[in-house]
Order: structure tokens, then sequence, then C-alpha cells
């Protein structure tokens, strides 16, 4: 007879706090058990630095700046915080496959604290690819001010949690890799080759440049660029305004799908 | 326990019927229900598939919004009390509750803690169900390494990490072969004479719900249409069968005849050599049966008796065969 036991297990529902910090190290845990997704997420912008960057270092001048890889840098950074960040959805999928997210959503957990704390795994994941890329620039010979880079990273992990939870929101409503990945491409492409990822929109011609100037992430990468260069200006008030304005209403339609009583 | 009363839950579908654009219809996957479940019962819910079991146990575990009616369920109310709700009952869903690449012994700390345990109430908790569930050795292994009897096993403990003391099981021996769903049975009705669970389970095996529950609650296309105990429920179906296999076919009527003596006014199946009829209460009948066969000097291949099953209970209750849905 387990009435001993059973009188001794003290329930109380636990805060939203600790609920996120259980979520948070569950998902690290799964992630650094199989941590393929996070080298592989790694590799391509190492690679873009490695097989690119080069490239672009004899027309820095023509960028109007004297160091290409405060152009490229946080090209990639932004890279790796839309793309790492949007496939997050795919392993939701994959949980709630396996009944994990019903399993946790009959428990007395605050629901929002489980998003919470996957996005929070997701942005400290993003941390450490930021910082590792960061290093490797500088190997390659980026050079910037340390607070300037510091605000570029947090930027960019804004726009990761953004992703993040829109990935997650995604994954839910959707539940299924097979309509996941073509939305989640459809969205990531057109974004990240009109922000000027690669390449800032200033080359491009008077049209495309229009159009990109209606694509927040092109605001948020010229801030970030701007960020490391050191020119604390209007650009980085606009770029810092729109990631919040996207972090806000992305985490609020994330939370809400979350919240959800039928989902 | 469990109350509830007028339970419904209608589904919107966008279907293109009409031809042109879409149409929305309804669709209703439980009509009202009323169910009442005590402490200490182990009550099976049985249906085909698509019957609105599994809707309905979603609507008692929270997971659903009922679209009417209502259920209090462990003394809280469905709708107003989810979160107490919650905190007092246990779930074990169909899909499972770890993840695959997970560590069996994380995935029931971890949850225990989404109750509110600490941590190490909840590995000493952890630790004692799977001694029970004879997980033992399987702390540190993977989902995706056991056997399917294992997994259940674990889903069942990763569901009463908390002590729920309302346990809601949803088919819990599907896909299971025959030894691990026996073994399972007998786990399940631990948990009600070892810890003193309320038990509500979900099946569409008839064998499961009679070796194991109190009462059976009966769902076709979304409305109870029986809630009875197993023995009860079968004496609904007009007695046993009666089946007479005879040597000589040319005997066949006369047997037949003799059949038919025992209940005025209903004849007899005849199939081949084998003559059949439902006799209440056969086993007062049986001794007169085969003096008079003797007597007639029919020669018999064989007799059998047989009580009735669940299935035949649902066909007489439906119309229909419960297997011809469930397959």
């Amino acid at each position: 007879m387990s009435a001993a036991s059973a009188a001794a297990i003290a329930l109380a529902k636990p805060s939203f706090a600790r609920v996120t910090w259980i979520v948070f190290w569950r998902q690290l845990r799964i992630a650094l058990r199989n941590p393929a997704w996070v080298i592989i997420g790694l590799a391509q912008p190492i690679l873009y630095l490695g097989l690119f960057g080069p490239l672009l270092v004899p027309l820095s001048s023509s960028f109007g700046v004297t160091n290409a890889y405060t152009i490229f840098v946080p090209g990639l950074l932004v890279q790796l915080g839309i793309f790492g960040a949007l496939f997050a959805g795919f392993g939701l999928v994959a949980e709630w496959r396996a009944g994990v997210i019903e399993s946790e959503r009959v428990t007395p957990a605050s629901r929002s604290a489980l998003l919470l704390g996957r996005i929070l795994r997701d942005v400290s994941q993003l941390l450490v690819q930021g910082i590792v890329l960061i290093a490797l620039g500088y190997a390659f010979g980026l050079r910037a001010s340390l607070p300037g880079m510091a605000y570029g990273l947090l930027l960019t992990l804004l726009l990761g949690a953004s992703c993040a939870a829109a990935s997650y929101a995604l994954a839910l409503v959707t539940k299924s890799e097979d309509v996941l990945a073509p939305l989640v491409n459809s969205i990531a492409l057109p974004v990240l080759l009109l922000s000027g990822i690669l390449l800032p929109m200033t080359l491009a011609p008077k049209w495309l440049q229009v159009v990109s100037d209606i694509i927040p992430t092109k605001h948020i990468v010229d801030a970030i660029r701007a960020s490391f260069v050191g020119d604390f200006g209007l650009p980085i008030l606009w770029g810092t305004i729109w990631s919040v304005v996207i972090f806000a209403l992305l985490m609020w339609i994330a939370t809400r799908t979350f919240r959800r009583e039928n989902a | 326990m469990i109350h509830a009363r007028g339970l419904a839950r209608s589904f919107e579908t966008r279907g293109s019927k009409g031809g042109r654009g879409r149409q929305k219809s309804e669709v209703v996957a439980v009509a009202g229900v009323d169910i009442d479940v005590d402490a200490g019962e182990i009550v099976g819910f049985l249906g085909p598939n698509g019957a609105g079991k599994t809707t309905t146990l979603r609507m008692l575990t929270t997971l659903l919004k009922p679209t009417a009616g209502t259920a209090t369920v462990a003394g809280f109310d469905v709708a107003t009390q989810p979160e107490q709700v919650r905190q007092s009952i246990g779930y074990v869903s169909q899909s499972g509750s770890t993840l695959p690449e997970a560590l069996a012994g994380e995935e029931i700390v971890d949850h225990g803690r989404l109750y509110g345990i600490s941590k190490r109430q909840a590995e000493t908790r952890g630790r004692e169900l799977f001694e029970q569930l004879d997980l033992d050795s399987l702390w540190t292994r993977q989902p995706r390494a056991m056997s399917g009897g294992q997994r259940r096993r674990l889903d069942i403990a990763m569901g009463l990490v908390h002590d729920p003391r309302l346990v809601f099981l949803d088919e819990p021996t599907t896909g299971l072969d025959p030894q691990a769903r026996a073994n399972l049975w007998g786990h399940i009705s631990a948990l009600r004479s070892e810890r003193g669970a309320t038990i509500f389970l979900t099946t569409h095996y008839l064998d499961e719900a009679d070796a194991l529950c109190d009462r059976i609650l009966v769902i076709d296309h979304g409305v109870l249409v029986a809630a009875e105990t197993p023995e009860a429920l079968k004496q609904q179906v007009a007695g046993d069968l009666v089946e007479l296999i005879v040597v000589d076919a040319a005997q066949l009527s006369r047997a037949a005849a003799a059949l038919a003596a025992l209940v005025p006014g209903s004849p007899p199946d005849v199939e081949g050599s084998l003559v059949s009829l439902r006799v209440p209460h056969a086993g007062r009948e049986l001794a007169g049966l085969l003096r008079a066969l003797d007597r007639d000097g029919i020669a018999l291949e064989s007799i059998e008796v047989r009580r009735p099953t669940l299935d035949d209970v649902f066909l007489t209750l439906t119309g229909r065969s419960l297997r011809e849905d469930a397959a």
C-alpha cells in the first residue's frame, strides 16, 4: 500500500518561472543529447563565412566600409537567427506526435510557460552559435567594438525568439512536417533575400530597394550592421523598434495559440 | 468522481459538398452524454472507432471544451476549474507521453515537477512506480529502445507520478501482444486494489472491458446506448447460445424441433449440420434437451452452450457488430 508515499507528496501548482525552467532544461538536455542539428545549424554560416566572405573583402570600399566583415557577419547572424529558429517547430511536431504536448497540457503547469521554456532553449542555442560566429569572424578579420557587437547579438536573439515563437505556433496549428516545411521555406527565403543578408541592399536597383524597405528584417539587419560599425544613429533606433514590435506581436500570437483550450 | 450531464461536442468542418466555395458543416462527435462514476469504480467506455470515446475523454480531462453540457471531475468543474481538475487526475493517452530520444527516468521526473512536486520527491516517486510496473532497470533507457508493453507501462507511470485519485486510460492495450495485454490488465487492476484509484478506461476490446470493469458504458454515434455491469449487459441478450451439430444431416430437422420446443415461438437457425438457438437459462434446460434428443435417437457430433459476449450485446443494442467497425 502506497498510502504513506501518497501522503508525502505535496502538490502545488508550479510557478510560471519554475515551469519555464523545467521545460528549458528538458529541451536543452534533449538538444545536447543529439547535437547534430545544433552543429548543422552552425555549419552553414561558417561555410558562408569561410567560402563566401573572402569574395567580399576586395569589394568592401563599394559598401562604404573599411572592413567587409562588419557587413557580412551581421547578415550571417540574422540568417542564423531566422533559419535556425524557424525550424524549431519541427521538434514540436515530433513532440506532439509522441504525445508529449498533450501530456504536458493535462498538468496544471502554465501553458505559456511550456512555450517560453522552449523559446529560451532556442535563444540560448542561438546565443552560443552567435558567439562562435563572431569569434570566427574575428579570426577572419572582423574588427568591431565590443558593445556594438553585443547589441547586434541582442537584436539577433530578439529576432530569433520571435521566429521560434512563430514556428511553434505554426507547428501547433498544422501538426505536420509536410505542411510546415514548405510554409517555413516560403517565408524564410524571400525574407532572407530581401533583407540584404549576403550583400547590403544599397547595391540594389531602386525598385528592389523599395521592396526591401517594407521588409522589417531588412531594417533589423541594417541596425545590426550599424551597431557593429559603431554608428549609433537612426538605423539602430528603427531596427530596435522593429525587433521589439515583431517580438511582441509573434509572442502574443504564439502564447494565444498555446493557451487555446482546444489545440 | 465523475458526474457529467448532457456533455456534447461538435466540430465544424469545411467541406466542398455544395460544389462552389467552401461550406461549413457541423459534425456531432458527442451528442450529449450523462456519465456517473463513483469513487473506487473501474468503468469501461466501450464503442467502435469514431463513436465519441476519445472526444468524451478529452472533454473530461480538460483537453477539449464541451460545446454543451457540464461535467464535474474529482469534485471540480471542467469548464471553470480546469487547473484543479488537472491536478487531481492522471491521463494516459493513446499517443504516449515521452519523447523517444529522452531518458525514461528524466521524463518522469520532469513530468512530476510540472505537477509541482519537488525534484527529489519526483525521483523517489518515479523509481517507486518503475518498480511497481516492472520497469526497474529501464530508468536510463530511451523509450524508443523499449518494447510496446514497456512503453505503455512507462506511459502509465507518467500518468501516476502525482498519485491521482482518478485515472483516465485511453485504449491502454491497443497494439500490444496478448501476453503484454494480460500483464497490463494485472497492473491496471492493481491501481485500484493497491492505491484505491478510480479508473475510467476506453477500449474497443470486449474481453478487456469484460475482464477489468465493474461497469460498462456503451457509446455509439455519440450517444450512450447502455450503462450496466458486464453481467447485466449480457443478460440483455435473450439467453445463452445453444449450438448442436448432428452426425447425420437427415436428423437435422428433428434436432431443430427438439431445440425449438425449449423456447416456444422462436425458430432455431439451421446452417449445414448446425442448429442453434438462444435459450434463456440454458443450464436448466440442458438435461431435458439431451434426454429428448436421446429418446429420439439423434446422434450428436457436439453440443455447445455459449454465454453471451459483449459483442452479442453490442449487436443487440445497435444492430451492428462491434468488430465490423473496429477493424
